[in-house]
């Protein structure tokens, strides 16, 4: 009774500290499983450690929202959770906070932030997060012991039947039959550079498009695969993680010329808690945060220091390091995206994807 | 005088007064005539008091937001407003193609200023939207230009790269110099501007707009139509049949409008797939073999039912509720005068339901031009509509002036088409319940 006694007590001066200070920070991020992973593994534990209460709000892409304040200067959310084609495409324009590697938190060891992160992964407005890798999956049962197991596979409709699944959108289309046709992981953007290095990988996609059911959802893919509608898809590798180990399904998933992407933690001008958000970014992109949310969502932490902190799946039995994106084994054959050609590309891309797709 | 015989008179005078000029006067000597507007007046503005939140709302909420959306697509200062040297120099030399020292200068202190105030991106996002690729010209320029470019600054630029040399480079800043463009209406119609200013055609790989703009009212005609095949029987038998049965049906009417359109757009996905219930049943049915299961979603056939059944309501509503005040004895009168059922239907029931399948066919119509989730999600390839590009500026490539541009083309597609219906239909003809 005592002991319950001190336990409400604490928790009640806790309660009015938190008021006392009456802090908080409005973090914008992408909703479901991967907003799930960021609550568990910084929100929380930042909340009981700073005082300071963090509303999470949901978005389809952050950067539209983010944008959107920016324009009506009337800034709501502290910090953004962005795609790096958006982080650096705002800091041009001066919407971001810049932010100091020096003042990020070192690692464990001492190695200070700007060495410890992969390379990439430090921006001059953005910190990232995650890594997260566009992945080709198959359904086991489909294929037998004849199964693909390369980009190359994956256009190959004769070896292996059936239908396929791509995002219905430039960036993560062409990058796949460019791999699929030849070209090394290092050198699609100098091939996509060309005219002719664009034509040959819409040539190449063109020997599938009868083939092709384009997705928009994330969640589409693996549910395309599930219903048997597609044999093999492209997908967001965690969507994929979580329909084999936590729904178990028989899908396999292809790192050959996986597309690797970073979200970033970006803090808008004129935020209204710049302080909170900036205590926020660092606390949650340490080496213990970023290898916390390993644990609920198979996506890979920034930092190198983490890698050896990435423990198992919160299941408690599957070990996450096999199926990350970061994985070196993972990382030979993968394409790492290139937000500086796309933010000078993706309308014209995205305007001939679609004059594509729409001519039969 | 009046006559004290009149009744009305006698009470008009008793009550006013009658002055010698004949005119009504109120009891307190106040013109009858001015005192009725006054009163009037007093009525209106309570009325004009008590809409006045509906009027602020709608101000707020609609006209206001969306006249600066359409204000994007003709104005654009991304590059004026950050360039301020090089678009005054623009404007003083309107004629001079080629740039001369002064030219350089501003190009050169315009590039050090905004790098150093990081709006280069602006500048270079506009200039992008005209010649891709160029973004990182200026945002490579503008890093290097941080500290300080030195003169002669024609060289120093051409040093940090060729592309500033270029003519057309050149053409495209002199244009977006001007906040106020049409080149994102050009851009919304598959037209460019050429090197010397011409409006061309885009270059064929580029083309897309026109075409899914076509498919947009070609698509939403279809749907149209469909609804109406669809809606006009179920509409007759609601509105005849008796009570009980109407009402059951109506709940079945209702029911798929209630439910969330995502759930519903969902459910024809499970339906329509190539292993969905559809194709299982046919096989079952032995109508089909299994290799030749049909295609029936992500594609146009997808969108043209899912879109039929999502709009039904709005065409079997209208319609129903106009069927519902048609006189049966009119049908009646004609068959008992000789008509048979298909002459009493065509000349005598049918153009009853004229106003109600009017407001029916423009609802849909106008909701299926701006759809946008059911096509993006069972549309694939070929059932996308132009709705599906403007969230695509809005959400992906972040070039809301393209957006605005291809909205305000759609808004316009829609008033002439609704101008049109009311030069054929008349738009008193509408019931909308």
């Amino acid at each position: 009774m005592k002991k319950m006694l001190i336990l409400t007590s604490a928790l009640c001066g806790m309660g009015f500290a938190a008021q006392a200070q009456n802090k908080e920070v409005n973090v914008v991020s992408w909703g479901g499983a991967y907003e799930k992973s960021q609550v568990e593994a910084y929100n929380i534990p930042f909340a009981k450690e700073t005082g300071i209460k963090v509303n999470m709000l949901a978005a389809d892409n952050p950067a539209t929202p983010l944008k959107a304040q920016v324009e009506a200067k009337n800034i709501t959310g502290d910090v953004f959770d962005i795609e790096v084609s958006d982080a650096i495409r705002l800091c041009d324009e001066g919407a971001l906070v810049e932010i100091n590697p020096a003042d990020l938190p070192a690692a464990p060891d001492g190695t200070p932030a700007a060495d410890d992160f992969i390379p990439g992964a430090l921006r001059e407005c953005a910190v990232a997060n995650i890594f997260w890798g566009t992945v080709i999956a198959f359904d086991k049962t489909k294929f037998g012991d004849n199964a693909p197991k390369t980009a190359a596979d994956f256009f190959d409709t004769a070896k292996f039947p059936g239908k396929r699944g791509l995002p219905k959108n430039p960036k993560r289309t062409l990058y796949l039959a460019l791999i699929a046709d030849g070209v090394a992981p290092d050198a699609i953007y100098d091939t996509l550079d060309t005219p002719e290095g664009v034509d040959r990988a819409f040539a190449k996609l063109d020997t599938i498009k009868k083939d092709v059911v384009w997705w928009e959802a994330g969640a589409q893919p693996v549910q395309l695969l599930a219903d048997g509608e597609v044999t093999m898809a492209t997908g967001y590798n965690g969507r994929f993680f979580d329909a084999m180990v936590a729904e178990g399904k028989p899908f396999e998933i292809i790192w050959d010329g996986q597309y690797m992407d970073l979200d970033m933690f970006a803090i808008p001008k004129g935020s209204p808690n710049p302080e909170a958000a900036m205590q926020y970014l660092k606390y949650a992109t340490d080496t213990q945060r970023l290898a916390d949310q390993a644990k609920y969502i198979a996506y890979g932490p920034s930092r190198k220091s983490s890698a050896a902190l990435v423990g198992l799946f919160q299941d408690g039995k599957t070990e996450m390091a096999p199926h990350m994106p970061t994985n070196p084994e993972h990382m030979k054959t993968a394409v790492m995206d290139d937000p500086e050609w796309w933010a000078d590309h993706d309308a014209e891309m995205a305007e001939r994807f679609n004059a594509w797709l729409a001519a039969n | 005088m009046s006559n004290p015989l009149d009744p009305h008179a006698a009470i008009v005078t008793e009550a006013a007064g009658l002055d010698q000029g004949g005119m009504l006067r109120t009891a307190d000597g106040q013109p009858l005539a001015k005192a009725l507007a006054r009163s009037s007046r007093r009525a209106r503005r309570r009325a004009f008091f008590l809409v006045l939140p509906l009027l602020a709302f709608v101000l707020l909420t609609f006209v206001l937001p969306i006249g600066q959306m359409l204000m994007r697509s003709v104005k654009n200062d991304g590059f004026s407003a950050y360039m301020p040297q090089l678009s005054a120099w623009f404007e003083a030399n309107p004629d001079v193609t080629e740039p001369d020292d002064a030219a350089w200068a501003a190009l050169a202190a315009d590039l050090e200023a905004s790098a150093k105030d990081r709006t280069i991106g602006i500048v270079g996002t506009r200039i992008n939207y005209e010649i891709p690729g160029t973004r990182s010209l200026f945002t490579s320029a503008g890093r290097k230009a941080r500290g300080g470019i030195e003169p002669p600054y024609r060289e120093a630029m051409l040093d940090m790269d060729e592309e500033w040399g270029d003519p057309k480079l050149w053409g495209v800043m002199r244009q977006a110099s001007d906040p106020y463009t049409a080149n994102f209406y050009l851009a919304a119609m598959d037209r460019t501007r050429d090197e010397a200013g011409n409006i061309v055609l885009a270059p064929e790989e580029q083309r897309i707009y026109l075409h899914l703009f076509l498919r947009t009212f070609w698509l939403s005609l279809i749907i149209t139509g469909t609804t109406f095949l669809l809606g006009f029987p179920i509409a007759h038998l609601l509105a005849t049949l008796p009570m009980r049965q109407s009402n059951l049906l109506m709940i079945l009417v209702l029911l798929p409008f209630w439910t969330s359109l995502l759930v519903r757009t969902t459910a024809w996905m499970v339906l329509l797939q190539q292993q969905g219930v559809v194709n299982d049943v046919f096989v079952w049915l032995g109508l089909i073999g299994d290799g030749q299961r049909l295609q029936m979603i992500y594609n146009q056939t997808g969108t043209i039912i899912a879109m039929t059944h999502i709009l039904l309501p709005f065409m079997i509503l209208p319609l129903y509720s106009v069927m519902r005040t048609i006189n049966p004895s009119y049908v009646r009168a004609a068959r008992s005068l000789g008509a048979t059922s298909w002459t009493a239907f065509r000349r005598i029931y049918f153009p009853q339901t004229l106003p109600g399948l009017g407001a029916g066919a423009l609802l849909v119509f106008i909701l299926a031009v701006g759809y946008y989730i059911t096509p993006a999600l069972v549309g694939g390839s070929s059932g996308q509509l132009i709705s599906n590009l403007i969230a695509m500026h809005m959400t992906q490539t972040l070039n809301w002036s393209m957006a605005a541009a291809l909205a305000a083309m759609l808004l316009g597609g829609v008033l002439i088409l609704y101008w049109v219906y009311d030069r054929l239909v008349g738009i008193d003809n509408l019931k909308l319940g």
